[in-house]
């Protein structure tokens, strides 16, 4: 009896349909205080004044914590866990609070007295690159790949790409900013043991990414960190970040106390991370026998405030961004900028649903110029096997064709023999 | 403080609750019953769906007081011990849970959904879930899920 | 005026991290009555990665499903996943799993040589036995190894293995080139809609998706992959917007009542339909369909619009708005 390739229902279902699946939240370990957290309400600006004393003072409060509790003061490349003095968004996470009780913290939270000296945020990527804006991050607006500050992948001649060419299209294309929504908000537990160790429950995607990053944060060695997660009410990418965790590590750590907090929904959607917009410009050069021959594509992603995890974003769309064709010359190069918005970071499809967008939209564009059927128009640009994407590699499968005749057979569509005889192992045109 | 008397899954209990407290923070906070899920606290996404004598309420907008002297439901009362609800078994299934986070909720609109309509059409299942979000599974399989669960509380195969 | 219309859009997505350098680790302790209990490292998110290393376990070692037990909660109990992400887990994850449950067969089969008097490269698994190669009646069940060797010869078998896929390497540096593929997936949405010029509203009929998964290891959660990304690319398509006043910063939706995603009501009639064009390396010949669902019905929808009103839409979401304006400016041309 063999069971891949059956129905086998889910090995952790059982717990699902009877309630019974812990989720962090679900951790009730008695003495665990509760954490709330202070948020910027302006986008830019600098501290001038973080008095914590009298949070400090209230009954039933536990610990206050700001910039300079945390060891080491940045994770995800350079976001810090509260700013020292540079706030870059609104909404970030400037103290955080322990106390007995929701209530109790939250007022705690309302006695925090801050002094903001507000300046001009820069919310336009177009602004951000002006030579002479103003900096958001000291090594410029514009994340650096190396000497340059973008990323580039290309194949062939575009130029003559385009000389060879019967007619060229150009357009813009936009992708919106847009929030994974996992309907279990973020939360972290943190439980401190007498040797000095830490267990943290929590609601990641990805265990080890943020044990070395929470390791670091903390100063505190692998071994004395133990990670507990991998029940997680849905991810889509918004829980690579570590959100919450380092705040919990170290009331929990500060207090001795197990410390819980749990995201409300506003923060989910406000200070979480997102997918960042994308800007996106796409130059086709094609014969009216209907090849592509080459195609320039210049993208900009909103990165906001922080790195996170841009860098990957912005090389992977460099990567996918032809899609599933043969375009013998091709110039592709994309741009991180950052601006006075919540950090952009991973979300299902990574850099590459902006483009599959742009792209596909683009072809149907080039299809009807043409006056081709937007099947055939695919079909004849479709990657064939042995022919390399524009990054250079031979795929070890290829089945666009394929997948594009079992479309239209399933959706009743009836395409013409030379269409349904094509294969990815033969290039006829 | 005051004092509230209620039933949940048949159990009584009692205890005193702040005038301000919803339902479901009673329910999780105070009587650590935690199928119902903390997904919003604004009443938008059916995580934290209770049955209240025979209602169902989404309990983060239900004040806790509201329920003195009644009867809650919660998914924990649906299954006996080794013998599942036909709505958890369709759910497991079928695979209408995949992260699960939705999934108490979604049961109990289900529940009801069928306590009072034993044999919805699809129209009427998804009117009655419209008020459950679910990020994971495209509703797809829930609402199979829940037509074949009412077949067979119908007596259907 | 109700207007309909078809459009079609093809896309490829990459199994695994761009960059490589990543792992995923595994490893099976084999238990005294023939079970096991299988550690790993794998974040579920709900995609059924512990069903799935359940059944691949179960297939390499002739264990029954309901004898494993997984763990992987924590990150003293398990090895290094680097996470679930890229759509790799599946793919890396499946071959870490089968790599371990090889290594522990192996030790399984060294065992049971010593019983039966034979050498191990003369034995095979056959459902949950270990026969011998041409005496088809000299055997041993899993249990019956599993037993001698924990409780006669007190050893211990511990399977491990691990899927590692090296750094990208550099093709041609001045033009930017470098091997980042593990392997591709294809996908394929036919969208058919129907825009009410009066209102702007667009409907989705229907979608017909194609999806190809290399080989499915359990169709029950693929298909379930796939409704939900592609219910998911709907609500991309037609309501989402984390920041509606982009570039400001202004007014951004605080509650799942403002930020609007797909209900029971948004889902339209679907059809999807699996392919399988193996990977080389997969395992079984797998490839990761998790994040791939989500991009088609974008453009799928985008270009059916343009098919029914003759307007093209370079920004999602598609609100009544937007149409109605692009109605406006085309009946001004
Ligand atoms: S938690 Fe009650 S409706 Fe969302
Ligand atoms: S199964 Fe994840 S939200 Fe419904």
């Amino acid at each position: 009896m063999t069971l891949v390739g059956e129905r086998v229902p889910k090995y952790d279902g059982l717990g699902h349909v009877t309630g019974t699946t812990m989720y962090v939240d679900d951790h009730y370990i008695p003495g665990t205080l509760i954490c709330k957290g202070l948020r910027s309400p302006v986008s830019r600006g600098k501290i001038k004044r973080l008095d914590t004393s009298l949070a400090e003072k209230l009954p039933g409060v536990a610990a206050v914590i700001t910039a300079k509790d945390v060891p080491f003061n940045a994770y995800a490349g350079d976001w810090p866990v509260f700013p020292e003095e540079d706030i870059c968004f609104k909404g970030q996470l400037l103290a955080a609070v322990a106390a007995v009780d929701e209530d109790t913290a939250l007022e705690a939270i309302s006695l925090i007295k801050i002094e903001i000296e507000e300046e001009t945020p820069i919310f336009d990527v177009r602004e951000a690159m002006k030579p002479g804006a103003p900096k958001i991050r000291p090594d410029g607006n514009l994340l650096k790949f190396g000497e340059r500050d973008y990323y580039f992948t290309n194949q062939g001649d575009v130029e003559a790409g385009f000389k060879e060419a019967d007619f060229v299209l150009e357009e813009e294309y936009f992708y919106p900013v847009a929030e994974h929504t996992p309907m279990e908000p973020q939360v972290s537990l943190a439980v401190p043991h007498p040797n000095g160790s830490l267990t943290v429950y929590t609601t990641s995607q990805c265990l080890y990414f943020h044990i070395g990053q929470l390791c670091a944060v903390l100063k505190l060695p692998f071994s004395k960190l133990n990670y507990v997660g991998a029940t997680v009410g849905g991810g889509f990418g918004g829980k690579n970040d570590l959100h919450a965790d380092p705040v919990t590590a170290l009331l929990a750590l500060k207090t001795g106390k197990p410390v819980k907090w749990r995201w409300t929904r506003e923060e989910e959607l406000n200070c979480s991370t997102v997918r960042g917009a994308w800007l996106m410009r796409i130059k086709d050069g094609v014969k009216n026998n209907g090849r592509i021959v080459a195609r320039e594509m210049e993208s900009t992603l909103d990165g906001g405030a922080y790195l996170s995890f841009n860098p990957y974003a912005t090389t992977k769309h460099a990567y996918y961004a032809v899609g599933p064709y043969y375009i013998p010359n091709v110039r592709v190069i994309t741009r991180c900028v950052f601006t006075n918005k919540v950090p952009s970071s991973s979300m299902r499809g990574f850099g590459v649903t902006p483009c599959s967008y742009a792209v596909e939209v683009h072809m149907e564009k080039i299809a009807r110029k043409l006056g081709m059927d937007p099947f055939e128009f695919r079909m004849i640009n479709a990657l064939r096997k042995g022919e390399p994407t524009h990054t250079g590699s031979i795929p070890d499968s290829v089945a666009a064709i394929e997948v594009m005749q079992k479309l239209a057979e399933s959706a009743g569509i009836k395409l013409p023999d030379k269409l349904m005889s094509m294969k990815s192992d033969e290039r006829r045109l | 403080m005051q004092e509230l008397n209620l039933k949940v899954n048949g159990a009584t209990y009692s205890v005193s609750v702040k005038a301000d407290m919803t339902l479901l923070e009673v329910l999780r906070d105070k009587l650590h019953i935690t199928s119902p899920k903390v997904g919003c606290n604004t009443g938008d996404c059916g995580a934290c769906s209770v049955i209240l004598d025979g209602q169902l309420v989404k309990s983060c907008i239900t004040n806790a007081l509201m329920a003195d002297g009644k009867e809650v439901v919660t998914l924990e009362g649906l299954s006996k011990p080794g013998k599942l609800h036909p709505i958890q078994e369709a759910f497991h299934q079928y695979g209408a849970s995949q992260c699960g986070f939705c999934t108490p909720g979604m049961i109990m609109a289900s529940k009801a959904l069928l306590d009072q309509n034993p044999n919805p059409t699809d129209e009427e299942i998804r009117e009655a879930l419209s008020g459950n979000l679910c990020r994971c599974t495209g509703y797809v399989n829930i609402i199979k899920a829940v037509k074949e669960a009412a077949k067979k509380m119908n007596g259907g195969e | 005026m109700k207007k309909r219309g078809k459009g079609v859009a093809l896309i490829y997505y990459p199994t695994g991290m761009a960059g490589g350098g990543d792992t995923t680790q595994a490893f099976v302790k084999i238990k005294p009555d023939g079970g096991a209990d299988l550690f790993l490292g794998s974040c579920e998110i709900g995609q059924g990665i512990k069903t799935v290393a359940c059944q691949i376990l179960s297939d390499e070692l002739g264990i029954p499903y309901d004898q494993i037990v997984l763990h992987n909660s924590s990150t003293d109990d398990t090895g290094i996943c680097t996470g679930t992400f890229a759509s790799r887990v599946t793919y890396f994850a499946g071959n870490a799993v089968r790599a371990a449950a090889a290594d522990a067969r192996q030790q399984l089969f060294e065992y049971a040589a010593l019983e039966l008097g034979v050498t191990p490269s003369e034995l095979s698994l056959q459902d949950n036995k270990i026969v011998v190669a041409n005496e088809p009646n000299k055997s041993m069940t899993i249990a019956e190894i599993a037993g001698k060797v924990n409780w006669t010869m007190g050893k211990l078998i511990l399977g491990k293995g691990n899927f590692w896929k090296e750094p990208g390497r550099i093709i041609d540096a001045e033009n930017g080139q470098i091997d980042v593929i593990t392997t591709l997936a294809y996908g394929a949405t036919l969208a058919e809609v129907e825009v009410d010029t009066e209102t702007g509203q667009v409907e989705v009929l229907k979608l017909t998706n194609v999806f190809d998964t290399g080989k499915t290891i359990n169709p029950l959660l693929a298909e379930g992959q796939i409704d939900g990304g592609v219910v998911m690319g709907i609500g991309s398509t037609l309501m989402e917007n984390a920041n509606p006043y982009y570039p400001t910063d202004n007014l951004k939706p605080k509650t799942l009542g403002d930020y609007i995603i797909p209900t029971t009501m948004d889902v339209p009639p679907m059809q999807s339909f699996i392919v399988e064009y193996p990977s080389a390396n997969g395992p079984y010949g797998a490839k990761g369909i998790g994040e791939m669902t989500a991009n088609t019905a974008s453009p799928a929808i985008a270009n059916a619009i343009y098919d029914a009103i003759g307007v093209w839409i370079n920004d999602i979401p598609v609100t009544p708005e937007k149409i109605l304006k692009a109605l406006e400016s085309q009946n001004m041309a």
